[in-house]
């Protein structure tokens, strides 16, 4: 067992996935025994709520839809306010392989916030066409505003440290995109350290990533925007809330 | 100018006025929404019953025809109201979202504690 495992808080945002979560949960209790699991159920209508409970996880059931980065920050408070130090995002698709979880562990011990990333070598992930241009040329900005090697800034799969959660807690973007490229904006701005380690990935469950020309280049429109106003805000904005216990 | 378009334009410009007092006379607007239709109500009316104020502003500006000054500052002002508008709608998802992330949580808190509870009882009862 990972030594860090008792004071990390797996979160799970989930919306509509009945179907899968359950066996995620069960999943991450399996291969990484000690951990808490909180599943942040984003407003969904069927019974992912339920599902998460009788696997044993814990569940925050949001009243509506906030998307995945609403769905996080109450992850980051949840793990604030009950004294988790790490949190790891982890989606209720498996998409996620928990393996990876200890990887991302040992990576934290001298920086602030891990990604779990899908082309650094490891797994058969791989996508194709402006969607991959978009994730070259987000990378290549977001490398040098993190100051270290990032290939896959869209990856979901990521570690949070104690400095991190504090920040995330207060001032992670809610916004569409936003929540994997903003919140690294954020995390440079505040000085804060990233690093990526190599996972694997598994085809998602249900649903395809999309290929479709006109939503690629929307994707690539908005993955813009959230970039360039991510960098345009004023750095102050970004400090870490102290708290108390 | 006929005295019919001189009386429409005075009693149009009262009657903006008084349907924004009376609002917030109601609180069913708070002044700070109310201030650019104030603000476009009191130019109105200025405008409304001396005309020449409006000649004597085009003129100061360099604007030809007094009636595109009008036009001008009818579209700014409603322009401004829009984007004011936009960034309350903003604030208020934000406040919103905080909301619901804690409701989330406290349901949450509670559900732990009902658990603690019916655990306790159960052990004190056997």
């Amino acid at each position: 067992m990972h030594s860090r495992l008792g004071s990390t808080l797996i979160v799970m945002p989930a919306f509509n996935e009945e179907a899968s979560v359950a066996a995620v949960v069960a999943e991450v209790f399996a291969k990484l025994p000690g951990v808490s699991v909180l599943v942040v159920d984003d407003g969904s209508s069927d019974a992912t709520s339920l599902r998460a409970r009788e696997a044993g996880a814990l569940v925050a059931t949001l009243p509506f839809n906030l998307g995945v980065g609403g769905a996080m920050r109450t992850g980051f408070k949840f793990a604030l306010e009950n004294g988790f130090d790490i949190v790891v995002q982890v989606d209720s698709d498996g998409q996620h392989d928990p393996s990876g979880v200890p990887a991302l562990l040992d990576a934290l011990e001298d920086t602030d916030l891990v990604l779990g990333a899908r082309f650094a070598g490891e797994g058969d992930y791989r996508v194709g066409g402006p969607r991959q241009w978009a994730m070259v040329v987000l990378a290549s900005v977001l490398s040098r505003t993190a100051q270290t090697k990032l290939t896959d800034t869209t990856s979901g799969f990521r570690a949070s440290g104690p400095r991190a959660v504090r920040l995330f807690a207060e001032h992670y973007p809610a916004e569409y995109l936003g929540d994997t490229i903003e919140a690294l904006v954020i995390a440079s701005r505040a000085n804060l350290a990233i690093a990526q380690v190599p996972v694997s990935m598994r085809v998602r469950a249900g649903g395809v990533p999309s290929h479709n020309p006109l939503k690629s280049a929307a994707y690539l429109a908005r993955a813009g925007m959230a970039l360039t106003f991510a960098l345009l805000r004023p750095r102050s904005a970004f400090l870490p809330v102290e708290v108390q216990r | 100018m006929s005295t019919v378009a001189y009386i429409l334009g005075i009693v149009s410009s009262v009657l903006a006025l008084a349907v924004v007092i009376e609002l917030l006379r109601r609180h069913s607007l708070r002044e700070r929404h109310a201030i650019w239709w104030l603000v476009a109500g009191v130019l109105a009316l200025v405008v409304g019953v001396f005309p020449g104020t409006l000649v004597w502003a085009a003129d100061l500006v360099g604007v030809e025809v007094p009636t595109n000054l009008v036009f001008f500052i009818s579209i700014a002002i409603l322009f401004f109201v829009c984007l004011q508008h936009a960034a309350e709608l903003t604030v208020l998802e934000s406040k919103t979202r905080a909301l619901a992330e804690q409701s989330a949580l406290l349901e949450l808190r509670i559900r732990q504690l009902e658990d603690d509870r019916q655990s306790a009882d159960g052990s004190s009862a056997t």
